[in-house]
C-alpha cells in the first residue's frame, strides 16, 4: 500500500505549499571565471579562500554560502530548525565543522556527489510533513580536498586521460520552508543503487550515467511526465561522456531529452577551460542549481526544472580493492508558481 | 532454491553489465596513443639531454670525473624538479608529457616532493614524513626488489 504522498514507490509529491526561500552559493577561482561567474554570491581568488588549508577552505565556503542563502531569505539563524548537510570528505567533516560554527541541529547526510539531492528532498520532505519550519540544505566540495582524498597530490605530475573529471570547488545552500514566493518543490525521487561494473575511477561519467537514467526514467512514469514537460532538466556532473551516453539510454527507454538536457558540469565552466570531460562533486549540481537556475526560476525565465544530482559512491579503498562503482541519483523538480 | 534464484538474478545483472560496458566504451574518448609516445620522447629526450649537458658541466668546469659526476648531477636534476613542483610547473608538463616526465628521475622526485607539500597541513612527522614516499614508495619496495632479483642471477652465472 502506498503512503500517503507517495506517487509510485520512489516519488514523493509535496501536498503543502513547499518553497526556496533563499539560495547561495560560493565558488573558487576557476568557477569564477566561468560562463555562471555572473550568478555566483562569493567567488575566491585562490584555492584556500584566506585560510589555512584547502579543508578549512572548503567549510569556510560551505559557512559562507549558508550564512548568505539564510539572510537572503530575510531569516535569522535562530529560525531555522535543521541544516542537511554532506559533502566527499571522510566522515563528512565539512560538514560537521561547518555545523559547529552555526547555531543549528544538523543532520549529516552522504550521497557523494548527488548530496545537493538528497539533502534537498529529504529538507522538503520534513517541512511538508511539519516537523520544521525552516530547513536548509547544503553540501561542499573542493577540488584539493577530493583530488588528496581520493587521488594523487595536486602538484603530482601524472597524466589524466580526457574523459576525467574536474572536482568543482564551492559549495550551495538553499533555505526551504512553506509558502513565500520563490520557486516550488513540487516532487522528489530518490534513487535507487545502480552498479554497471564500471571500475576505472576515472571514468565517472560512464559509471554514473544508468543511476540518472533509472531515476529520471522512473521520475516520468511516476509522475506521469514527459521531457518536454519541463523547460530545463539537468544532471550534477556526468561531463561529456556522461552525457552523450545519458542522452541515448534514455532514447533506448523511449525518452527524448534532447531539446532540454543539460549538465551542471558542462555548464559551469567555459570551452576554454583545461577541466577534461567536464566538473565534478558535490557542488556542481549545488552551485548550479542554487544560483543560476533558482535566478530562471524567480525571474520567470524557466517555468519547470529537473534538478537529477548524480554520485559515484566509491572510496579509494573499495576501487583498489577492484570493486565497481555503485552508483546513485536523486531527483528534484521546481516550479516557479505565483504566490 | 534460494540460492539458484540468487544465482539466475546474478548472471543476469553480470550480462546487462557486460552489455553496458560495450555500448559505454564508444563514447569513452581514446588516447591519442602516437602523440603521447612523441611528446613523452621529446620530453623525456630534452630531460636526459639536459641531464648530460649539467654532467658535462660538472666534468669540465669542477672537474668531477665521469663516475663522480653522477651524484651532483642528480642532485641538481632533483632539485630542479622540486623547485617546478613547488611552483605549480611540473604537474602540468606531467599532463603534456605523461611517461616523459614521470619515468627520469624528476619525475621521481616530483612523486615526493608534491606529496611532502600535499601533507604539510597535517604536521611535519606524520603529514610530511608520512606521506611522502606514498607514490614513491611502490618504486622503491619494487626497485630494490628487481634489483635484488638480478645481482641474484648474475651472481649464479658467474658462480656458474
Amino acid at each position: 500500500m502506498k503512503a500517503q504522498h507517495q506517487y509510485g514507490r520512489q516519488t514523493w509529491k509535496f501536498a503543502n505549499d513547499v518553497r526556496v526561500q533563499g539560495s547561495a552559493v560560493a565558488v573558487g577561482p576557476l568557477e569564477g571565471e566561468g560562463p555562471l561567474g555572473a550568478e555566483f554570491d562569493h567567488i575566491y581568488p585562490d584555492m584556500y579562500a584566506g585560510q589555512a588549508s584547502w579543508e578549512k577552505a572548503e567549510r569556510y565556503m560551505m559557512y559562507q554560502a549558508v550564512q548568505t542563502a539564510v539572510k537572503k531569505s530575510n531569516l535569522l539563524e535562530s529560525e531555522i530548525d535543521i541544516v542537511l548537510a554532506g559533502d566527499l570528505l571522510n566522515q563528512t567533516i565539512s560538514s560537521n565543522f561547518t555545523a559547529s560554527q552555526l547555531n543549528i541541529p544538523l543532520l549529516g547526510m552522504f550521497g557523494a556527489c548527488s548530496t545537493s539531492m538528497e539533502t534537498l528532498s529529504v529538507g522538503s520532505a520534513l517541512v511538508d510533513a511539519g516537523y520544521a519550519s525552516y530547513v536548509v540544505a547544503t553540501c561542499s566540495s573542493h577540488n584539493c580536498t577530493a583530488e588528496k582524498q581520493f587521488r594523487y597530490p595536486t602538484e603530482y605530475g601524472g597524466q589524466k586521460p580526457d574523459y576525467a573529471q574536474w572536482t568543482v570547488t564551492g559549495a550551495g545552500a538553499v533555505v526551504v520552508g512553506r509558502g513565500g514566493s520563490g520557486p516550488c518543490i513540487t516532487h522528489a525521487t530518490i534513487g535507487k543503487v545502480v552498479d554497471m561494473g564500471i571500475k576505472d575511477p576515472f571514468d565517472m561519467g560512464s559509471a554514473m550515467a544508468p543511476a540518472a537514467a533509472d531515476t529520471l526514467s522512473t521520475h516520468f512514469h511516476d509522475t506521469d511526465r514527459l521531457p518536454s514537460d519541463y523547460d530545463i532538466i539537468v544532471t550534477g556532473d556526468l561531463g561529456k561522456v556522461g552525457y552523450a551516453i545519458l542522452k541515448d539510454e534514455m532514447r533506448g527507454l523511449s525518452f527524448d531529452m534532447t531539446p532540454v538536457y543539460n549538465d551542471c558540469g558542462l555548464m559551469i565552466y567555459g570551452p576554454d577551460q583545461q577541466v577534461f570531460s567536464g566538473g565534478s562533486g558535490c557542488a556542481s549540481s549545488a552551485v548550479v542549481t542554487y544560483s543560476y537556475i533558482m535566478n530562471r526560476l524567480r525571474d520567470g525565465s524557466i517555468k519547470r526544472a529537473l534538478i537529477c544530482a548524480t554520485g559515484a559512491l566509491f572510496s579509494p579503498v573499495s576501487y583498489q580493492q577492484g570493486e565497481s562503482i555503485p552508483c546513485i541519483a536523486h531527483a528534484v523538480a521546481l516550479e516557479a508558481k505565483e504566490e | 532454491m534460494a540460492s539458484s534464484v540468487n544465482t539466475r538474478k546474478q548472471n543476469r545483472l553480470a550480462k546487462a553489465q557486460k552489455e553496458y560496458s560495450e555500448r559505454a566504451a564508444k563514447y569513452k574518448p581514446k588516447p591519442p596513443y602516437l602523440t603521447n609516445i612523441v611528446k613523452a620522447f621529446l620530453v623525456g629526450g630534452a630531460i636526459c639531454a639536459f641531464g648530460q649537458l649539467v654532467s658535462d658541466f660538472y666534468i669540465r668546469v669542477f672537474g668531477f670525473t665521469k663516475e663522480t659526476a653522477g651524484n651532483p648531477t642528480v642532485a641538481t636534476l632533483i632539485f630542479l624538479a622540486v623547485l617546478f613542483t613547488g611552483l605549480g610547473i611540473y604537474d602540468k608538463l606531467g599532463q603534456f608529457a605523461g611517461a616523459g616526465s614521470a619515468v627520469p628521475v624528476t619525475g621521481f622526485a616530483n612523486s615526493m616532493s608534491s606529496a611532502a607539500i600535499e601533507h604539510r597541513a597535517e604536521g611535519l612527522v606524520l603529514g610530511v614524513g608520512g606521506n611522502m614516499f606514498k607514490l614513491a614508495g611502490g618504486v622503491i619496495v619494487y626497485g630494490v626488489v628487481a634489483a635484488l632479483v638480478v645481482s641474484l642471477i648474475k651472481w649464479i652465472i658467474i658462480k656458474v
